[in-house]
C-alpha cells in the first residue's frame, strides 16, 4: 500500500477501519452510482462551458472512459497507468483544440461531484465521513495532478515535434550546378537554428565538393548581432573547406547590423539579389551562360 | 612522431597524423622548410584530414609554416579540414587568414596546377 498524507493519527485509524478498507468502500460506492454521478458531472461540464470544441456525444463518450479510469486509479493507485491514459487522451483531444485549463477544470469538477456524493452518503456519521475524506482527498488530488501533468507533457511533446519539423523544413542545402550550392534561408533565425544551418552547410560542402555557396537571406527580416556573427563565422568556416561564400538578399536592416558590428566587408562577398549571386558564382566556377538563338 | 613528407613533382605533400604534440609540430615546421629549399618546391600541401581537433598552437604553427614557405617563394595549401574542426576553429577565431585552403588533396592539387598552369 502506498504512503499517503493523513490528517488523523495512525492510532485512531487502527481502532476502526484500515484506510484500504475505506478506499474499497468508497470505490464500491462510486461504481454503484456510476451512471448517476457521471451524468451529474457531464451536466456540470456543460454548465461551466468547458470543452466547447467537442460535441455532447463526444463529451459523453470521453466522460465515461475518464470516470472509469478515475475510479480505477482510486482503487489501484496505479498512477503510471493513469498518466499513460492521460497522455493518450491528450493526444486525441489536443488536435481538437482542447486547452490545459479545460482539462484541469473537468477533472476538478469530477473530484467535486464525487466528494459531494460522499458527503451525501456519510452525512449522518460525521467521524466516518472524515475518515472517508482522509482516504479520498489525497488520492483525488494526486489524480488531478497526474492528469494535468500528463496533458501538459503531451502538449510539450507536440510543440517540440513541430519545432523540429519547422527546423528541418527550412534549411535545405540545394545543389544547382556542379560545385555550386544554394542555401535559401527563410524566417526567423535563432542561435540554435544558425548553428544547425552552419553544420548542415559544412557537411553539404564536403559531400557535394562545392567550391561556391550562395547564401540567400532575402527571406530573413531581421538578424541580431549574435546571429550576424554566426553568419560571418559560417563564411569563414566554409573558406576553411575551400569554398567561397556569396551572401545575397541583405535587407537594409541587416546591412545596418553588419556594419554596426564592424564586419570586415572585405571578408564577406555580397551581391544584391539571388540572381546576381548565382551569376557571379557561375563566373567564379568558369561557367558562361549564352542564349540559344535560332538563326533566322 | 615524424610526419611523412612526400614529393609530388614541384610540390611537397605533408600528411598530418591524428594527435601531434607541440614538439612534432615544431619539427615539422623546420623539416618542411628544409625540404622546400632542398627540392626547390613551388608549393606545399599540408593534409590535415586526420586531425579531429585543432588547437590554437596547431593553427598558429600552420600559419607560421605558410609564412616561412612564402619567404622561400612557395605557396602553402591546407587541405582536409573537417566540418566539425572548421566550426570549432572559427568559434575560437582561428581563421588561418592569408593561407590558401581546399577541400581535400585532389582539390588542393587542382588549385595548384591551375595556379601554376602546369600542363602534363
Amino acid at each position: 500500500m502506498a504512503k499517503r498524507d493523513s490528517t488523523t493519527t495512525d492510532i485512531e485509524l487502527k481502532r476502526t477501519e484500515e484506510p484500504s478498507e475505506l478506499l474499497r468502500e468508497l470505490v464500491a460506492h462510486l461504481r454503484q452510482n456510476r451512471t448517476q454521478l457521471r451524468e451529474e458531472w457531464v451536466v456540470r461540464i456543460s454548465e461551466t462551458r468547458l470543452l466547447t470544441a467537442m460535441t455532447k456525444e463526444e463529451i459523453f463518450a470521453e466522460a465515461t472512459s475518464v470516470y472509469d479510469s478515475y475510479v480505477e486509479a482510486l482503487e489501484t493507485e496505479a498512477f503510471e497507468a493513469l498518466q499513460a491514459y492521460a497522455r493518450n487522451l491528450s493526444e486525441r483531444i489536443i488536435p481538437r483544440g482542447v486547452e490545459t485549463h479545460e482539462v484541469v477544470g473537468i477533472v476538478l469538477l469530477l473530484r467535486d461531484v464525487l466528494a459531494r456524493s460522499l458527503f451525501a452518503k456519510y452525512q449522518t456519521d460525521f467521524k466516518k465521513l472524515n475518515r472517508i475524506l482522509d482516504a479520498y482527498e489525497p488520492a483525488a488530488n494526486r489524480i488531478a495532478n497526474t492528469v494535468a501533468v500528463g496533458f501538459v507533457q503531451e502538449r510539450e511533446r507536440v510543440i517540440r515535434q513541430q519545432q523540429e519539423a519547422i527546423r528541418e523544413l527550412s534549411t535545405p542545402v540545394l545543389q544547382v550546378r556542379e560545385r555550386l550550392l544554394i542555401l535559401p534561408i527563410i524566417g526567423v533565425i535563432d542561435p540554435q537554428r544558425a548553428r544547425q544551418l552552419t553544420e548542415q552547410l559544412l557537411r553539404g560542402i564536403r559531400t557535394n565538393r562545392a567550391k561556391v555557396v550562395v547564401i540567400d537571406i532575402t527571406g530573413v527580416a531581421a538578424m541580431d548581432v549574435t546571429v550576424a556573427n554566426h553568419l560571418v563565422q559560417t563564411v569563414e568556416a566554409s573558406r576553411l573547406l575551400g569554398a567561397t561564400v556569396i551572401v545575397t538578399g541583405l535587407s537594409p536592416e541587416i546591412a545596418q547590423t553588419l556594419v554596426t558590428i564592424g564586419v570586415d566587408l572585405g571578408k564577406m562577398n555580397t551581391v544584391g539579389d539571388l540572381q546576381g549571386g548565382i551569376e557571379q558564382a557561375e563566373r567564379l566556377l568558369g561557367y558562361k551562360v549564352a542564349s540559344i538563338t535560332e538563326p533566322n | 612522431m615524424e610526419v611523412p613528407i612526400l614529393k609530388q613533382g614541384a610540390f611537397l605533400i605533408a600528411t598530418f597524423q591524428a594527435a601531434l604534440s607541440d614538439a612534432d609540430l615544431n619539427q615539422l615546421r623546420m623539416g618542411l622548410v628544409q625540404q622546400v629549399v632542398k627540392f626547390r618546391s613551388r608549393a606545399v600541401i599540408v593534409d590535415v584530414t586526420a586531425m579531429d581537433v585543432m588547437d590554437s598552437f596547431a593553427s598558429r604553427t600552420l600559419r607560421e609554416i605558410a609564412h616561412m614557405i612564402r619567404l622561400r617563394g612557395a605557396e602553402t595549401v591546407i587541405v582536409g579540414i573537417q566540418p566539425e574542426v572548421a566550426f570549432a576553429m572559427v568559434q575560437l577565431g582561428l581563421t588561418l587568414e592569408g593561407v590558401a585552403t581546399a577541400l581535400d588533396l585532389e582539390e588542393g592539387l587542382a588549385y595548384l596546377n591551375e595556379k601554376f598552369k602546369i600542363t602534363k
